[in-house]
């Protein structure tokens, strides 16, 4: 097979290959800010007496654990436009993206918060900071340590869910891939070089995974 | 407008189940498939053997970096280029297992990992053979932190199976796809899809965090 594999095309496409690596990482870096959001919130919302604020998370959480997110991205991809909300292409994808990793993320963030031991919050109760505060001060500070590793782990499964993009029309890796099979006819060059370009993302991250997994061990956490 | 789509869409529910019940079938299949792969490499994995080690890991590796979308375009348009004709369904079953191996051969070796080096020279000590020592002391032990996780993944596995869509296995979501293009109520059609999909993935998420909870429970009373 390797006779066949022609390299020539591949570096003609190369610029083409890197606009699709960029733009994975930019879709990329903007869904993990935007489900950092929803995971705080819905971490926050989950874990408060309130049933109000509680059940709400507690469905959101289950509902999006439960369902694939193709068709996640499909809901809102074909559903939006029938509630009369436009969105392009790349900010439905975002949005599914969020929203999806958001849910894994709240979890990830629970069993951070949930490693800190009560006295810590009673503490903070005691010095008569309020929720807020004792979030930002207190519980924030060192859930976020814990949960690094495995918040680095989400980033690679987001890195690889935004591949699926590629299915609603969105530029990226995947896309670049399939751009160059359709033009050439040569799927072999074009979908091992994309698997290529994922894997810098994916060594890149676990190794700072296992970078801070190092760190915390070295300071006792 | 609105009732007169549901209509429709109620009478398309037999095409949703069939693909229900291909959603199942593929994820099924594989599922078995992905157990008996990743179980062997987990073996292999944690063997005493460094070479056998590394071309694990790097298997494992490989198929942890990249989507499964790739990997399934992968399997589907380059085996034919070596003249094994496929068809879709198969395609499909063989690219999912060799993905669900991956995370299935991390789970286990990880598990296998986690049992005490104390347990398996006891074994050796007590003169068990390779095989008994795997079959009586270090499984039993490592099924406990195995068994959660791997659950969780039989979740992952049946929603990464919606991708299979795509080359053209009509599963759920693939007559979902079909489906919108005819009734066009995105929401009510793929509200639908996720309703199925949920039906399925919910308990098996509840056994696992139920799992998770005894066999942590079952550890402290140790």
């Amino acid at each position: 097979m390797l006779e066949y594999f022609n390299f020539r095309v591949i570096l003609q496409y190369l610029p083409l290959f890197l606009k699709g690596f960029l733009a994975t990482g930019w879709i990329s870096i903007i869904s993990l800010g935007g489900a950092s959001f929803v995971g705080i919130l819905a971490c926050v919302c989950r874990l408060s007496k309130s049933r109000l604020l509680s059940s709400p998370a507690v469905v959101f959480i289950e509902i999006v654990r439960s369902t694939p997110l193709l068709a996640q991205l499909y809901f809102f991809y074909f559903g939006l436009p029938t509630l009369g909300i436009r969105l392009t292409e790349i900010q439905t994808g975002i949005l599914a993206l969020a929203l999806n990793s958001g849910a894994y993320i709240a979890e990830i963030v629970r069993a951070g918060v949930q490693s800190i031991s009560l006295g810590q919050v009673e503490a903070g109760i005691a010095f008569g900071l309020g929720l807020l505060q004792r979030l930002r001060y207190i519980i924030l500070p060192q859930a976020l340590g814990v949960t690094i590793p495995p918040l680095l782990g989400q980033a690679i499964v987001l890195v690889k869910d935004s591949a699926l993009l590629s299915l609603i029309s969105v530029f990226e890796l995947t896309r670049a891939g399939q751009m160059m099979t359709s033009e050439r006819f040569m799927p072999a060059e074009g979908f091992f070089t994309t698997a290529c370009f994922y894997l810098i993302f994916y060594y890149c991250l676990k190794f700072a995974a296992n970078w801070w997994q190092k760190r915390l061990i070295f300071r006792g956490v | 407008m609105w009732g007169y789509y549901l209509q429709n869409l109620i009478n398309s529910m037999p095409l949703f189940l069939k693909g229900l019940w291909m959603t199942v079938l593929v994820s099924a299949l594989s599922l078995l498939g992905g157990s008996a792969l990743g179980f062997i490499t987990g073996l292999a994995r944690s063997s005493p053997m460094k070479p056998l080690r590394y071309v694990f890991s790097v298997y494992v590796d490989l198929m942890r970096g990249t989507p499964f979308l790739v990997q399934i375009f992968i399997v589907f348009f380059i085996l034919p280029e070596l003249g094994i004709q496929l068809g879709a369904f198969a395609a499909a079953v063989i690219s999912l297992t060799i993905y669900a191996g991956a995370y299935i051969c991390e789970i286990v070796s990880s598990g296998i990992d986690a049992v005490p080096a104390g347990q398996l020279e006891a074994a050796k000590a007590f003169g068990l053979n390779r095989f008994q020592q795997l079959r009586y002391v270090i499984l039993p032990q490592a099924m406990r932190t195995i068994l959660p996780p791997l659950v969780g993944q039989y979740v992952l596995l049946i929603k990464d199976s919606s991708v299979v869509s795509v080359i053209g296995v009509t599963d759920v979501t693939r007559v979902g796809w079909l489906t919108v293009q005819r009734i066009p109520e995105g929401l009510m059609v793929f509200g639908l899809v996720g309703i199925l999909y949920f039906v399925i993935c919910y308990p098996l998420i509840r056994i696992a965090n139920r799992l998770e909870r005894l066999m942590t429970h079952d550890r402290i009373r140790l």
